[in-house]
Protein backbone atom coordinates (compact mmCIF):
# COMPACT_ATOMS: atom_id res chain seq x y z
CA UNK A 1 0.00 0.00 0.00
CA UNK A 2 2.82 2.38 0.95
CA UNK A 3 4.48 1.50 -2.37
CA UNK A 4 1.46 2.72 -4.38
CA UNK A 5 1.09 5.75 -2.12
CA UNK A 6 4.72 6.68 -2.83
CA UNK A 7 4.25 6.24 -6.58
CA UNK A 8 1.25 8.60 -6.40
CA UNK A 9 3.26 11.04 -4.29
CA UNK A 10 6.14 10.92 -6.79
CA UNK A 11 3.88 11.90 -9.70
CA UNK A 12 2.20 14.58 -7.56
CA UNK A 13 5.68 15.97 -6.91
CA UNK A 14 6.40 16.02 -10.65
CA UNK A 15 3.16 17.95 -11.25
CA UNK A 16 3.86 20.41 -8.41
CA UNK A 17 7.29 21.02 -9.91
CA UNK A 18 5.63 23.12 -12.62
CA UNK A 19 3.20 24.99 -10.30
CA UNK A 20 4.00 28.52 -9.16
CA UNK A 21 7.44 28.92 -10.76
CA UNK A 22 10.25 30.65 -8.92
CA UNK A 23 11.38 34.04 -10.22
CA UNK A 24 13.68 33.65 -13.23
CA UNK A 25 16.47 35.75 -11.67
CA UNK A 26 16.64 33.28 -8.76
CA UNK A 27 16.01 30.17 -10.88
CA UNK A 28 18.84 31.03 -13.29
CA UNK A 29 21.36 31.00 -10.44
CA UNK A 30 19.95 27.71 -9.12
CA UNK A 31 20.25 26.08 -12.56
CA UNK A 32 23.87 27.21 -12.92
CA UNK A 33 24.72 25.91 -9.43
CA UNK A 34 22.96 22.58 -9.96
CA UNK A 35 24.59 22.12 -13.38
CA UNK A 36 27.96 22.55 -11.72
CA UNK A 37 27.07 20.19 -8.84
CA UNK A 38 25.56 17.43 -10.93
CA UNK A 39 27.14 17.52 -14.40
CA UNK A 40 30.40 19.50 -14.34
CA UNK A 41 31.62 17.99 -11.05
CA UNK A 42 30.93 14.48 -12.37
CA UNK A 43 33.12 14.94 -15.43
CA UNK A 44 36.29 13.76 -13.66
CA UNK A 45 34.98 10.48 -12.24
CA UNK A 46 33.04 9.68 -15.42
CA UNK A 47 36.14 10.26 -17.58
CA UNK A 48 38.30 8.12 -15.30
CA UNK A 49 35.82 5.24 -15.14
CA UNK A 50 35.04 5.33 -18.88
CA UNK A 51 38.67 5.30 -19.98
CA UNK A 52 39.65 2.33 -17.83
CA UNK A 53 36.46 0.30 -18.27
CA UNK A 54 36.83 0.86 -22.04
CA UNK A 55 40.32 -0.62 -21.73
CA UNK A 56 39.07 -3.62 -19.73
CA UNK A 57 36.28 -4.29 -22.26
CA UNK A 58 38.83 -4.32 -25.09
CA UNK A 59 41.23 -6.66 -23.24
CA UNK A 60 38.42 -9.10 -22.46
CA UNK A 61 37.17 -9.00 -26.06
CA UNK A 62 40.68 -9.61 -27.34
CA UNK A 63 41.25 -12.55 -24.97
CA UNK A 64 37.99 -14.14 -26.12
CA UNK A 65 38.84 -13.80 -29.83
CA UNK A 66 42.06 -15.75 -30.00
CA UNK A 67 41.04 -18.09 -32.82
CA UNK A 68 42.48 -17.45 -36.31
CA UNK A 69 38.95 -17.24 -37.76
CA UNK A 70 38.20 -14.01 -35.93
CA UNK A 71 39.26 -10.88 -37.82
CA UNK A 72 41.17 -8.51 -35.50
CA UNK A 73 38.91 -5.57 -36.28
CA UNK A 74 36.12 -7.36 -34.34
CA UNK A 75 37.80 -6.21 -31.10
CA UNK A 76 37.09 -2.56 -31.99
CA UNK A 77 33.65 -3.42 -33.30
CA UNK A 78 32.62 -5.25 -30.08
CA UNK A 79 34.09 -2.52 -27.89
CA UNK A 80 32.08 0.14 -29.74
CA UNK A 81 28.85 -1.82 -29.51
CA UNK A 82 29.22 -2.49 -25.78
CA UNK A 83 30.16 1.09 -24.96
CA UNK A 84 27.46 2.78 -27.04
CA UNK A 85 24.63 0.39 -26.30
CA UNK A 86 25.10 -0.41 -22.63
CA UNK A 87 28.18 0.81 -20.85
CA UNK A 88 27.89 4.57 -21.44
CA UNK A 89 24.13 5.04 -21.07
CA UNK A 90 23.30 2.41 -18.45
CA UNK A 91 26.38 1.62 -16.35
CA UNK A 92 27.43 5.27 -16.17
CA UNK A 93 23.85 6.13 -15.13
CA UNK A 94 24.10 3.65 -12.26
CA UNK A 95 27.40 5.25 -11.22
CA UNK A 96 25.69 8.67 -11.44
CA UNK A 97 22.79 7.35 -9.33
CA UNK A 98 25.38 6.71 -6.63
CA UNK A 99 27.34 9.92 -7.02
CA UNK A 100 24.76 12.55 -7.97
CA UNK A 101 21.67 10.75 -6.63
CA UNK A 102 22.94 10.42 -3.08
CA UNK A 103 24.18 14.02 -3.21
CA UNK A 104 20.71 15.21 -4.23
CA UNK A 105 18.94 13.13 -1.56
CA UNK A 106 21.28 14.13 1.23
CA UNK A 107 21.29 17.84 0.33
CA UNK A 108 17.48 18.06 0.09
CA UNK A 109 17.07 15.74 3.11
CA UNK A 110 19.37 17.94 5.20
CA UNK A 111 17.28 20.94 4.19
CA UNK A 112 14.17 19.10 5.38
CA UNK A 113 15.78 18.19 8.72
CA UNK A 114 17.04 21.72 9.38
CA UNK A 115 13.66 23.32 8.46
CA UNK A 116 15.14 25.10 5.42
CA UNK A 117 12.30 23.72 3.28
CA UNK A 118 9.77 25.09 5.81
CA UNK A 119 11.57 28.44 5.60
CA UNK A 120 11.13 28.42 1.80
CA UNK A 121 7.43 27.56 2.11
CA UNK A 122 6.90 30.36 4.62
CA UNK A 123 8.47 32.77 2.14
CA UNK A 124 5.79 31.72 -0.34
CA UNK A 125 8.26 29.76 -2.46
CA UNK A 126 7.11 26.56 -4.18
CA UNK A 127 9.88 24.50 -2.60
CA UNK A 128 9.49 21.61 -5.07
CA UNK A 129 9.92 23.96 -8.01
CA UNK A 130 12.83 25.69 -6.24
CA UNK A 131 14.67 22.47 -5.37
CA UNK A 132 13.78 19.89 -8.03
CA UNK A 133 13.18 21.84 -11.25
CA UNK A 134 16.75 23.24 -11.56
CA UNK A 135 18.14 19.72 -11.11
CA UNK A 136 15.93 18.43 -13.91
CA UNK A 137 17.09 21.25 -16.19
CA UNK A 138 20.73 20.62 -15.20
CA UNK A 139 20.36 16.94 -16.09
CA UNK A 140 19.33 17.90 -19.63
CA UNK A 141 23.09 18.28 -20.11
CA UNK A 142 23.56 14.66 -19.07
CA UNK A 143 23.77 13.40 -22.70
CA UNK A 144 26.89 15.57 -23.04
CA UNK A 145 28.45 13.64 -20.16
CA UNK A 146 27.53 10.35 -21.82
CA UNK A 147 29.08 11.52 -25.12
CA UNK A 148 32.31 12.13 -23.23
CA UNK A 149 32.00 8.66 -21.64
CA UNK A 150 31.52 7.07 -25.08
CA UNK A 151 34.52 8.86 -26.56
CA UNK A 152 36.84 8.15 -23.64
CA UNK A 153 35.64 4.54 -23.37
CA UNK A 154 36.66 3.89 -26.96
CA UNK A 155 39.89 5.83 -26.52
CA UNK A 156 40.70 3.71 -23.45
CA UNK A 157 39.86 0.61 -25.45
CA UNK A 158 42.18 1.69 -28.25
CA UNK A 159 45.01 2.46 -25.81
CA UNK A 160 44.64 -0.95 -24.14
CA UNK A 161 44.51 -2.65 -27.52
CA UNK A 162 47.70 -1.02 -28.77
CA UNK A 163 49.72 -1.22 -25.55
CA UNK A 164 48.56 -4.79 -24.89
CA UNK A 165 49.51 -5.75 -28.44
CA UNK A 166 46.11 -7.25 -29.21
CA UNK A 167 45.59 -5.42 -32.50
CA UNK A 168 46.81 -2.48 -34.55
CA UNK A 169 45.40 1.06 -34.50
CA UNK A 170 44.12 0.62 -38.07
CA UNK A 171 42.34 -2.61 -37.18
CA UNK A 172 40.76 -1.08 -34.10
CA UNK A 173 39.55 2.02 -35.97
CA UNK A 174 38.24 -0.15 -38.81
CA UNK A 175 36.31 -2.14 -36.19
CA UNK A 176 34.87 1.02 -34.67
CA UNK A 177 33.64 2.12 -38.13
CA UNK A 178 32.33 -1.26 -39.24
CA UNK A 179 28.59 -1.61 -39.70
CA UNK A 180 27.84 1.48 -37.68
CA UNK A 181 24.10 1.94 -37.19
CA UNK A 182 23.31 5.61 -36.46
CA UNK A 183 20.04 4.65 -34.73
CA UNK A 184 22.10 3.03 -31.97
CA UNK A 185 23.26 6.51 -31.02
CA UNK A 186 19.64 7.74 -31.00
CA UNK A 187 18.71 4.76 -28.83
CA UNK A 188 21.59 5.50 -26.45
CA UNK A 189 20.65 9.18 -26.13
CA UNK A 190 16.94 8.45 -25.62
CA UNK A 191 17.94 6.14 -22.76
CA UNK A 192 20.34 8.77 -21.43
CA UNK A 193 17.66 11.44 -21.45
CA UNK A 194 15.18 9.22 -19.57
CA UNK A 195 17.81 8.08 -17.06
CA UNK A 196 18.83 11.72 -16.51
CA UNK A 197 15.27 12.58 -15.51
CA UNK A 198 15.20 9.57 -13.18
CA UNK A 199 18.52 10.55 -11.57
CA UNK A 200 17.20 14.08 -10.96
CA UNK A 201 13.73 13.23 -9.68
CA UNK A 202 13.84 9.92 -7.76
CA UNK A 203 16.59 11.06 -5.32
CA UNK A 204 14.83 14.45 -4.98
CA UNK A 205 11.63 12.61 -4.02
CA UNK A 206 13.43 10.58 -1.33
CA UNK A 207 15.11 13.70 0.07
CA UNK A 208 12.04 15.91 -0.04
CA UNK A 209 9.63 13.52 1.67
CA UNK A 210 12.05 12.07 4.23
CA UNK A 211 11.16 12.25 7.91
CA UNK A 212 13.41 12.17 10.93
CA UNK A 213 16.94 13.35 11.65
CA UNK A 214 20.51 13.01 10.44
CA UNK A 215 20.45 9.19 10.58
CA UNK A 216 17.38 9.11 8.33
CA UNK A 217 19.17 11.34 5.79
CA UNK A 218 21.76 8.56 5.39
CA UNK A 219 19.04 5.91 5.14
CA UNK A 220 17.14 8.00 2.58
CA UNK A 221 20.31 8.30 0.45
CA UNK A 222 20.74 4.52 0.43
CA UNK A 223 17.05 3.92 -0.36
CA UNK A 224 17.15 6.52 -3.11
CA UNK A 225 20.20 4.84 -4.71
CA UNK A 226 18.45 1.46 -4.67
CA UNK A 227 15.23 2.81 -6.19
CA UNK A 228 17.08 4.90 -8.79
CA UNK A 229 18.97 1.76 -9.88
CA UNK A 230 15.75 -0.28 -9.96
CA UNK A 231 14.04 2.37 -12.11
CA UNK A 232 17.05 2.61 -14.46
CA UNK A 233 17.29 -1.17 -14.92
CA UNK A 234 13.55 -1.64 -15.51
CA UNK A 235 13.35 1.32 -17.90
CA UNK A 236 16.48 0.07 -19.67
CA UNK A 237 14.70 -3.21 -20.38
CA UNK A 238 11.46 -1.52 -21.49
CA UNK A 239 13.20 1.04 -23.74
CA UNK A 240 15.43 -1.62 -25.30
CA UNK A 241 12.40 -3.78 -26.07
CA UNK A 242 10.52 -0.81 -27.56
CA UNK A 243 13.40 0.73 -29.54
CA UNK A 244 15.44 -2.29 -30.58
CA UNK A 245 13.12 -5.26 -30.10
CA UNK B 1 -3.84 41.37 15.08
CA UNK B 2 -4.07 37.58 14.88
CA UNK B 3 -7.19 35.84 16.13
CA UNK B 4 -7.46 32.10 16.61
CA UNK B 5 -10.86 30.56 17.28
CA UNK B 6 -11.44 26.95 18.34
CA UNK B 7 -8.39 25.72 16.47
CA UNK B 8 -8.18 21.94 16.31
CA UNK B 9 -5.56 19.71 14.82
CA UNK B 10 -4.97 15.98 15.02
CA UNK B 11 -2.45 13.57 13.52
CA UNK B 12 -3.63 10.02 12.75
CA UNK B 13 -6.64 10.46 15.02
CA UNK B 14 -4.58 11.78 17.95
CA UNK B 15 -5.60 15.29 18.99
CA UNK B 16 -2.64 17.63 19.19
CA UNK B 17 -4.56 20.89 19.52
CA UNK B 18 -7.99 21.03 21.16
CA UNK B 19 -10.14 24.10 20.57
CA UNK B 20 -7.43 26.72 21.06
CA UNK B 21 -8.68 30.32 21.04
CA UNK B 22 -6.46 33.35 21.50
CA UNK B 23 -5.81 36.88 20.29
CA UNK B 24 -2.35 38.29 19.60
CA UNK B 25 -2.09 42.07 19.43
CA UNK B 26 0.13 44.40 17.43
CA UNK B 27 3.21 45.80 19.17
CA UNK B 28 3.19 43.10 21.85
CA UNK B 29 5.48 40.12 22.31
CA UNK B 30 3.28 37.11 22.97
CA UNK B 31 4.80 33.91 24.29
CA UNK B 32 3.40 30.43 23.88
CA UNK B 33 4.89 28.22 26.57
CA UNK B 34 4.44 24.61 27.58
CA UNK B 35 6.23 21.31 27.97
CA UNK B 36 7.70 19.46 24.98
CA UNK B 37 4.85 17.83 23.06
CA UNK B 38 2.26 20.29 24.35
CA UNK B 39 1.45 21.47 20.80
CA UNK B 40 3.39 24.75 20.62
CA UNK B 41 5.20 24.00 17.37
CA UNK B 42 2.06 22.54 15.76
CA UNK B 43 0.19 25.74 16.69
CA UNK B 44 2.96 27.83 15.15
CA UNK B 45 3.02 25.70 12.00
CA UNK B 46 -0.78 26.04 11.68
CA UNK B 47 -0.36 29.81 11.92
CA UNK B 48 2.37 29.72 9.28
CA UNK B 49 0.25 27.60 6.95
CA UNK B 50 2.72 24.70 7.11
CA UNK B 51 0.03 22.44 8.66
CA UNK B 52 -3.60 22.39 7.59
CA UNK B 53 -5.77 22.60 10.68
CA UNK B 54 -8.91 20.43 11.02
CA UNK B 55 -11.38 22.87 12.56
CA UNK B 56 -11.56 26.48 13.71
CA UNK B 57 -10.27 29.64 12.10
CA UNK B 58 -7.21 31.85 11.98
CA UNK B 59 -7.63 35.52 11.11
CA UNK B 60 -4.77 37.82 10.18
CA UNK B 61 -6.02 41.42 10.59
CA UNK B 62 -9.57 40.12 10.26
CA UNK B 63 -8.93 38.05 7.13
CA UNK B 64 -9.56 34.31 7.40
CA UNK B 65 -6.51 32.51 6.04
CA UNK B 66 -8.54 29.64 4.62
CA UNK B 67 -10.92 31.83 2.61
CA UNK B 68 -8.40 33.72 0.50
CA UNK B 69 -7.01 33.07 -2.97
CA UNK B 70 -3.46 31.86 -3.64
CA UNK B 71 -2.48 35.35 -4.76
CA UNK B 72 -3.78 36.85 -1.53
CA UNK B 73 -1.98 34.11 0.41
CA UNK B 74 1.26 35.17 -1.29
CA UNK B 75 0.54 38.76 -0.27
CA UNK B 76 -0.01 37.63 3.30
CA UNK B 77 3.15 35.51 3.30
CA UNK B 78 5.18 38.56 2.26
CA UNK B 79 4.04 40.16 5.53
CA UNK B 80 5.20 37.23 7.66
CA UNK B 81 8.69 36.82 9.08
CA UNK B 82 9.78 33.61 10.74
CA UNK B 83 12.70 32.65 12.95
CA UNK B 84 13.02 28.88 13.10
CA UNK B 85 14.37 26.91 16.04
CA UNK B 86 17.59 25.94 14.26
CA UNK B 87 17.74 29.28 12.35
CA UNK B 88 17.09 27.42 9.05
CA UNK B 89 19.69 29.43 7.14
CA UNK B 90 20.46 28.15 3.65
CA UNK B 91 23.85 26.44 3.85
CA UNK B 92 24.75 27.11 0.24
CA UNK B 93 24.25 30.88 0.57
CA UNK B 94 26.29 33.44 2.48
CA UNK B 95 24.70 35.73 5.08
CA UNK B 96 23.96 38.47 2.54
CA UNK B 97 22.26 36.05 0.12
CA UNK B 98 20.26 34.48 2.97
CA UNK B 99 18.88 37.84 4.06
CA UNK B 100 18.34 38.97 0.47
CA UNK B 101 16.27 35.94 -0.58
CA UNK B 102 12.85 37.15 0.74
CA UNK B 103 13.47 40.50 -0.99
CA UNK B 104 14.17 38.72 -4.28
CA UNK B 105 11.06 36.57 -3.90
CA UNK B 106 8.53 39.27 -3.11
CA UNK B 107 9.85 42.46 -4.73
CA UNK B 108 11.28 43.83 -7.94
CA UNK B 109 14.00 45.98 -6.39
CA UNK B 110 17.32 46.53 -8.12
CA UNK B 111 20.38 44.77 -6.75
CA UNK B 112 21.68 47.99 -5.15
CA UNK B 113 18.35 48.66 -3.44
CA UNK B 114 18.26 45.13 -2.08
CA UNK B 115 21.85 45.38 -0.87
CA UNK B 116 21.06 48.66 0.93
CA UNK B 117 18.12 47.07 2.72
CA UNK B 118 20.19 43.98 3.62
CA UNK B 119 22.95 46.15 5.09
CA UNK B 120 20.34 48.15 6.98
CA UNK B 121 18.82 45.09 8.70
CA UNK B 122 22.22 43.49 9.32
CA UNK B 123 23.22 46.71 11.07
CA UNK B 124 19.97 46.55 13.06
CA UNK B 125 20.94 43.14 14.42
CA UNK B 126 24.56 44.24 14.99
CA UNK B 127 26.04 42.16 12.19
CA UNK B 128 27.72 44.76 10.00
CA UNK B 129 30.49 43.55 7.69
CA UNK B 130 29.54 39.91 7.93
CA UNK B 131 27.83 39.81 4.51
CA UNK B 132 30.17 37.34 2.89
CA UNK B 133 30.41 34.88 5.78
CA UNK B 134 28.82 31.47 5.30
CA UNK B 135 26.31 30.27 7.93
CA UNK B 136 28.75 27.50 8.94
CA UNK B 137 31.30 30.20 9.87
CA UNK B 138 28.85 31.98 12.16
CA UNK B 139 28.25 31.20 15.85
CA UNK B 140 24.84 30.07 17.13
CA UNK B 141 24.00 33.59 18.33
CA UNK B 142 25.08 35.11 15.01
CA UNK B 143 22.97 32.58 13.10
CA UNK B 144 19.93 33.53 15.20
CA UNK B 145 20.54 37.20 14.46
CA UNK B 146 20.87 36.48 10.74
CA UNK B 147 17.57 34.58 10.96
CA UNK B 148 15.98 37.62 12.65
CA UNK B 149 17.45 39.91 9.97
CA UNK B 150 15.99 37.64 7.26
CA UNK B 151 12.64 37.64 9.05
CA UNK B 152 12.40 41.45 9.23
CA UNK B 153 13.98 42.37 5.89
CA UNK B 154 10.57 42.65 4.19
CA UNK B 155 9.11 44.87 6.95
CA UNK B 156 6.75 42.13 8.16
CA UNK B 157 3.52 42.74 10.05
CA UNK B 158 3.73 39.38 11.79
CA UNK B 159 6.81 37.77 13.34
CA UNK B 160 6.89 34.15 14.47
CA UNK B 161 9.80 32.76 16.46
CA UNK B 162 10.13 29.09 17.35
CA UNK B 163 12.33 28.80 20.44
CA UNK B 164 14.72 31.58 19.39
CA UNK B 165 16.89 30.99 22.48
CA UNK B 166 17.42 27.27 22.22
CA UNK B 167 21.08 26.30 22.28
CA UNK B 168 22.30 29.77 23.25
CA UNK B 169 24.21 30.84 26.33
CA UNK B 170 22.18 32.95 28.83
CA UNK B 171 23.84 36.20 27.82
CA UNK B 172 23.24 35.73 24.08
CA UNK B 173 19.69 34.53 24.84
CA UNK B 174 18.95 37.83 26.62
CA UNK B 175 20.43 39.79 23.67
CA UNK B 176 18.16 37.88 21.26
CA UNK B 177 15.11 38.41 23.52
CA UNK B 178 15.75 42.13 23.77
CA UNK B 179 16.32 42.37 20.02
CA UNK B 180 12.96 40.71 19.30
CA UNK B 181 11.24 42.97 21.84
CA UNK B 182 12.83 46.10 20.36
CA UNK B 183 11.90 45.09 16.83
CA UNK B 184 8.31 44.39 17.93
CA UNK B 185 8.03 47.85 19.48
CA UNK B 186 9.85 49.59 16.63
CA UNK B 187 7.92 48.07 13.73
CA UNK B 188 4.65 47.63 15.68
CA UNK B 189 4.31 44.02 14.63
CA UNK B 190 2.46 41.04 16.04
CA UNK B 191 5.14 38.80 17.54
CA UNK B 192 4.47 35.25 18.67
CA UNK B 193 7.30 33.33 20.33
CA UNK B 194 7.35 29.67 21.26
CA UNK B 195 9.60 29.29 24.24
CA UNK B 196 10.82 27.06 27.03
CA UNK B 197 13.04 29.74 28.42
CA UNK B 198 11.85 31.15 31.74
CA UNK B 199 14.07 34.21 31.38
CA UNK B 200 12.14 35.12 28.22
CA UNK B 201 8.85 34.60 30.06
CA UNK B 202 9.88 36.95 32.85
CA UNK B 203 11.57 39.54 30.60
CA UNK B 204 9.49 39.95 27.47
CA UNK B 205 6.23 38.04 28.06
CA UNK B 206 3.68 40.81 27.57
CA UNK B 207 1.17 38.10 26.87
CA UNK B 208 1.69 34.47 27.83
CA UNK B 209 -0.30 31.43 26.78
CA UNK B 210 0.37 28.14 28.52
CA UNK B 211 -0.42 24.96 26.58
CA UNK B 212 -0.77 21.53 28.13
CA UNK B 213 -1.49 18.42 26.08
CA UNK B 214 -2.94 20.52 23.28
CA UNK B 215 -5.24 22.58 25.51
CA UNK B 216 -4.92 26.23 26.46
CA UNK B 217 -4.47 25.85 30.21
CA UNK B 218 -3.76 29.44 31.17
CA UNK B 219 -3.41 32.95 29.72
CA UNK B 220 -1.82 35.99 31.33
CA UNK B 221 1.30 38.14 31.33
CA UNK B 222 4.74 38.24 32.98
CA UNK B 223 3.12 40.13 35.88
CA UNK B 224 0.19 37.81 36.48
CA UNK B 225 2.23 34.60 36.12
CA UNK B 226 3.73 35.25 39.58
CA UNK B 227 0.32 35.32 41.21
CA UNK B 228 -1.39 32.46 39.42
CA UNK B 229 -2.51 29.48 41.46
CA UNK B 230 -2.92 27.28 38.37
CA UNK B 231 -1.02 24.19 39.43
CA UNK B 232 0.07 23.17 35.90
CA UNK B 233 1.57 26.62 35.27
CA UNK B 234 3.34 26.83 38.62
CA UNK B 235 4.71 23.29 38.22
CA UNK B 236 6.08 24.19 34.79
CA UNK B 237 7.32 27.74 35.39
CA UNK B 238 8.57 27.29 38.94
CA UNK B 239 10.09 23.86 38.51
CA UNK B 240 13.49 25.10 39.73
CA UNK B 241 14.16 26.16 43.32
CA UNK B 242 15.55 29.48 42.11
CA UNK B 243 12.30 30.45 40.40
CA UNK B 244 10.28 29.21 43.40
CA UNK B 245 12.27 31.61 45.61
CA UNK B 246 11.90 34.44 43.10
CA UNK B 247 8.15 33.91 43.12
CA UNK B 248 7.97 33.84 46.93
CA UNK B 249 9.95 37.10 47.11
CA UNK B 250 7.78 38.71 44.43
CA UNK B 251 4.58 37.80 46.28
CA UNK B 252 6.07 38.93 49.62
CA UNK B 253 7.17 42.28 48.19
CA UNK B 254 3.92 42.99 46.40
Amino acid sequence: MIFFHNIGLYFTMLKKMFDKPTKWSVMRQLIIKDTEDTVVNSLGIISFVSFFIGGVITIQMALNMTGSLYPKYLIGFATREIIILEFAPTIISIIMAGKVGSFITSSIGSMRVTEQIDALEVMGVNSINYLVFPKVIAMLLYPFLISVAMFLGMLGGMAACIYGGYSTVDNFITGIQTEFIPFHMTYAFIKTFVFGLIIATVPSFHGYYMKGGALEVGKASTTSFIWTCVCIIILNYILTQILLG
Amino acid sequence: MIEIKNLQKSFDGIKVLSAISATFERGKTSLVIGESGSGKTVLLKCLLGLHNYDLGEIKFDGINYKNISDKEKMGLKSKIGTVFQGSALFDSMNIEENVMLPLKMFNNYSNDEMLDRVNQVLKRVNLENTNKKMPSEASGGMQKRVAIARAIVNNPKFLFCDEPNSGLDPNTAIIIDNLIKEITDEYKIVTIINSHDMNSVMEIGEKIIFLKEGNKEWEGSKHTIFKTDNESVTNFVYSSNLYKKVREMYIKNS
